[in-house]
């Protein structure tokens, strides 16, 4: 049995220790918001937070998180979380909306580290996370305008 | 008919009932109560699209899928637009299979999503059936306050008599509503009427789509489901000889394993559990019937099949003559590789015994196909498998082929399995790259003659690759005399005034199997024809755009979307030291798209677009912010082609496997992005599509203008690698 914290609350499971930590969120405890891209730490679709540090969470064996705390879309909250979910609305950002739960975990994290992120910096923060609708430049103009939000 | 024929057949039919939208009246035989469906529950029923409840909530019923192009808000905009509804009580559910009801307008009789066709097609059906609504929730209220139809309003979800001070929401008339015969007469609106129709109308789907609890087909658990991946063939057209699962059987989860046409299925109790049981599997495949060549090789043989004419896709005047008798000759040729669609949702496809038949979740892009596949290899009637469109997490194309795919492996492995339990088919990204279905490889050939006063006196177009359609249930439609249309389409219909044009085909055969990739032909023939005209303004010594502009008096909307971009971008005004300007104009899907991309390079000579000005015309626009959403959208899809994606093949085996080398376009790539309307009143064409094919040539003009060479083998990344 492997014990963590995942939003909010004490979990163990039964899964075997090379097991990537995005097949037991989805598979064992039936959170579905956290997407399959690639498997392969390449697209951002199953970004997670680790103690509110993006992570790619089929890359992250569940044994490596004995006892650690991880957020997915489904637990996000705070000022940042909420000023970048209110701005993807207001921007319309999604399309199909499949690696949105991504693109939303690492821009939280970004304004939680950087309130005030240029291009530069967004481009940076959010280059791990594919989107194939190309909503890129909607994703830039919302986290400038979640930004906004959090300084109003 | 080919799909041309189909559009303008469509047009046709618009232009009859646009009538109706100059606010003239439309009579409609009256079918009494097979319209106004007797409410089982308290809803009122009025036609196949919309239900309104007692709770005041109207649920429009979208025959077209959700993947991304904001076809149900779009949809249940329209409708909602007639019906005078409130857009806060609009709620939107996929439509079930039902060719009758629900079939694309513009495919006869085959429901389903594709060629940005939705609203379109959709445009008049919508609109009557909201108008129909409306009248009927008017008819209630003349009757419940005895007055007269004409002395009532509907507004907001409103029914109101101004005179008696009378208001009722709809729920309140819903009942009343469903007792109604169906009216004689609607009126439609005006345009100068729309209250939602191309104002800011807020998608349906951001909410779920920002925190998660969006349903995608990959979410989809039944109780007892086992997750199947399959082992497919390592080279097209390979079979399974026999498989050995003893090493998967230590697996915990493992489940079993089963041999179906497209593979050996490893089924698990989970996701983990399959992937890591299938690379246990090892399987010995019969490579007798499978397609052995490389890329390199098709390339050649292409190139050589070039040399030869192929079947007349288009035939003006005389091009060989013109073309030998003119002041100069350009000749180019251009390679196009397989491209992959990579959706972010990779296939998948849920499926479920019961004792009616079979339930199906996916995202369906042919919904009645799906259900006649999964019924085909079942033994089961159509109306026993029961089809659930899921949101899909991207397509570009990819779910709409016509042995519908996932779907028929999950029906097979029910099949294999005597429907035990439920199965959910998933697809990793290596399938999804390996997995073929790819938009097909092209050799283009063109060679043009100008005239001492620098003008096109001929054009002559090769074309070499495979078809699309050959062999599936689109070919009727689409192949006709030899020439598949979506092979050819945006070089048989050049918009310029050339006296002497000639385009053929040679269509090729291979194993791999192609399909339709956003944008479908337009994805190579806009980057041929737009980069040749390029080099033949450069040849005459023209202005890109002046030379465009004289060639393009028969074609006003082509025009328009040029003067607009043009306009917009200042085009000929001085710009900044280090930057380089391309244009394109492009029409697909009905709709012509101009862009213009402003690029720079960097310290290191790498190529940076810095901004894309773009103009569309798609006739009225639904829903504007949706529009700009597409072009931006399909302009980033279409730039991360060309940069660098590109499917090879070595002796029958796939070189790539997952994005690290098919890499899509990244947020660092991505231009800045002006999207302008051009304004116009003619019926809605599509958005989905026809923002990607401008965007390969603008960009690949303005390298040409800055390097003097143009890149002729795609992408840019093989063709001018010190570039990418």
């Amino acid at each position: 049995m492997i014990t963590f914290t995942l939003n909010n609350e004490t979990r163990s499971v039964d899964a075997d220790p090379d097991t990537p930590l995005l097949w037991v969120i989805r598979d064992e405890i039936g959170l579905t918001g956290t997407k399959f891209g690639c498997g392969a730490g390449l697209c951002g679709a199953c970004t997670v937070h680790l103690d509110g540090e993006p992570v790619r969470s089929c890359q992250t064996l569940i044994s490596d998180i004995e006892n650690q705390n991880i957020t997915t879309i489904e637990g996000i909250d705070g000022k940042a979380a909420k000023a970048v979910q209110t701005a993807w609305e207001d921007i319309q950002v999604p399309q199909c909306g499949y690696c949105q739960s991504g693109q939303i975990m690492s821009a939280t994290s970004l304004l939680s580290q950087n309130p005030k992120p240029s291009d530069e910096q967004i481009d940076e923060a959010m280059n791990g996370n594919v989107c194939r609708c190309a909503t890129y430049v909607r994703i830039r103009k919302a986290i400038h305008h979640a930004s906004d939000l959090m300084e109003a | 008919m080919t799909k041309e024929q189909l559009i303008n057949s469509s047009r046709r039919t618009f232009l009859k009932s646009a009538v109706v939208t100059t606010g003239l009246l439309v009579g409609f035989h009256i079918t009494g109560k097979s319209v106004v469906a007797a409410p089982k529950s308290q809803t009122f029923s009025p036609n196949a699209f919309v239900r309104i409840g007692t709770d005041n909530l109207v649920t429009v019923i979208a025959k077209h899928i959700e993947f991304g192009q904001g076809s149900h808000t779009g949809l249940a905009t329209i409708l909602a637009e007639e019906l005078d509804a409130s857009w806060d009580q609009i709620r939107i559910e996929s439509a079930p299979a039902d060719a009758n009801k629900y079939n694309n307008l513009l495919w006869g009789s085959f429901q389903g999503t594709g060629g940005s066709t939705a609203i379109a097609n959709s445009w008049m059906q919508l609109r009557e059936a909201g108008a129909k609504a409306r009248a009927l929730l008017v008819q209630a209220a003349s009757s419940e306050w005895n007055v007269p139809v004409s002395e009532i309003t509907v507004s907001d979800g409103i029914v109101k008599h101004e005179k008696s001070e009378r208001q009722q929401a709809f729920g309140a008339l819903a009942e009343k509503a469903a007792q109604q015969p169906a009216p004689e007469q609607i009126t439609l609106k005006t345009p100068d009427q729309f209250k939602l129709i191309g104002h800011k109308v807020n998608r349906k789907d951001i909410g779920p789509k920002t925190n998660g609890t969006a349903i995608f087909t990959l979410d989809i658990s039944r109780p007892g489901m086992v997750v199947a991946v399959v082992k497919r063939p390592p080279r097209f057209g390979g079979q399974v000889k026999s498989f050995d699962d003893t090493d998967a059987k230590d697996i915990k989860g493992y489940v079993g394993s089963v041999t179906i046409p497209r593979g050996v299925a490893v089924m698990a109790k989970n996701t983990w559990a399959a992937i890591k049981a299938r690379e246990a599997i090892t399987v010995d495949w019969d490579d007798s019937q499978a397609e052995m060549r490389g890329t390199e090789q098709i390339m050649a043989e292409y190139r050589q099949l070039a040399e030869t004419p192929g079947l007349p896709a288009r035939t003006d005047g005389d091009a060989l003559a013109a073309i030998a008798e003119a002041n100069q000759i350009l000749e180019v040729s251009y390679d196009f590789p397989f491209l992959a669609h990579a959706p972010m949702e990779t296939l998948d496809c849920v499926i479920e015994q019961t004792d009616q038949g079979v339930e199906v979740w996916t995202g369906s892009q042919i919904p009645t196909g799906d259900q006649h596949t999964v019924a085909t290899i079942l033994g089961l009637k159509p109306e026993q498998v029961t089809i659930h469109s899921q949101l899909a997490g991207g397509s570009f194309g990819r779910r709409a082929t016509s042995d519908s795919d996932m779907v028929s492996e999950a029906a097979m492995i029910l099949k294999a399995t005597k429907g035990n339990v439920p199965v959910k088919v998933v697809w990793t990204r290596e399938d999804d790259i390996q997995g073929g279905r790819y938009r097909p490889a092209y050799h283009h050939k063109l060679k043009a003659g100008l005239d001492d006063q620098g003008n096109i006196t001929g054009w002559q177009h090769s074309i070499v690759g495979q078809s699309i359609v050959s062999g599936t249930a689109f070919e009727a439609f689409l192949i006709k005399e030899g020439i598949d249309a979506t092979s050819v389409e945006g070089a048989t219909n050049l918009p310029y005034t050339i006296p002497n044009i000639s385009v053929d085909l040679t269509t090729t055969d291979s194993k791999i199997p192609v399909l339709w990739w956003r944008s479908v032909g337009s994805t190579h023939t806009a980057y041929s024809t737009e980069t040749f005209i390029d080099q033949l303004a450069n040849k005459a010594g023209k202005d890109p755009l002046e030379f465009r502009r004289a060639m393009l008096k028969n074609h006003p909307r082509h025009l328009a979307a040029l003067n607009l971009v043009a306009e917009k971008a200042a085009w000929g005004s001085p710009i900044a030291e280090g930057r380089y300007r391309g244009v394109a104009v492009h029409e697909s899907f009905s709709s012509v798209v101009a862009q213009i991309a402003e690029i720079s390079f960097d310290n290191d000579g790498l190529l940076k677009v810095e901004k894309v000005w773009c103009a569309v015309d798609c006739g009225v626009v639904v829903n504007p912010d949706i529009v700009k959403a597409q072009m931006e959208g399909g302009i980033g899809f279409g730039l991360g082609a060309v940069l660098r994606n590109s499917v090879t093949l070595d002796e029958g085996i796939v070189d790539q496997s997952n994005f690290h080398d098919y890499e899509p376009l990244r947020i660092e790539d991505m231009p800045e992005v002006a999207v302008y309307i051009v304004p116009s009143e003619a019926a809605p064409t599509g958005v989905g599509e026809p923002g990607v094919p401008p965007i390969g040539p603008a960009v690949a003009n303005a390298i040409f203008a800055a390097k003097g060479q143009m890149v002729t083998k795609l992408p840019f990344s093989e063709g001018m690698p010190d570039l990418v």
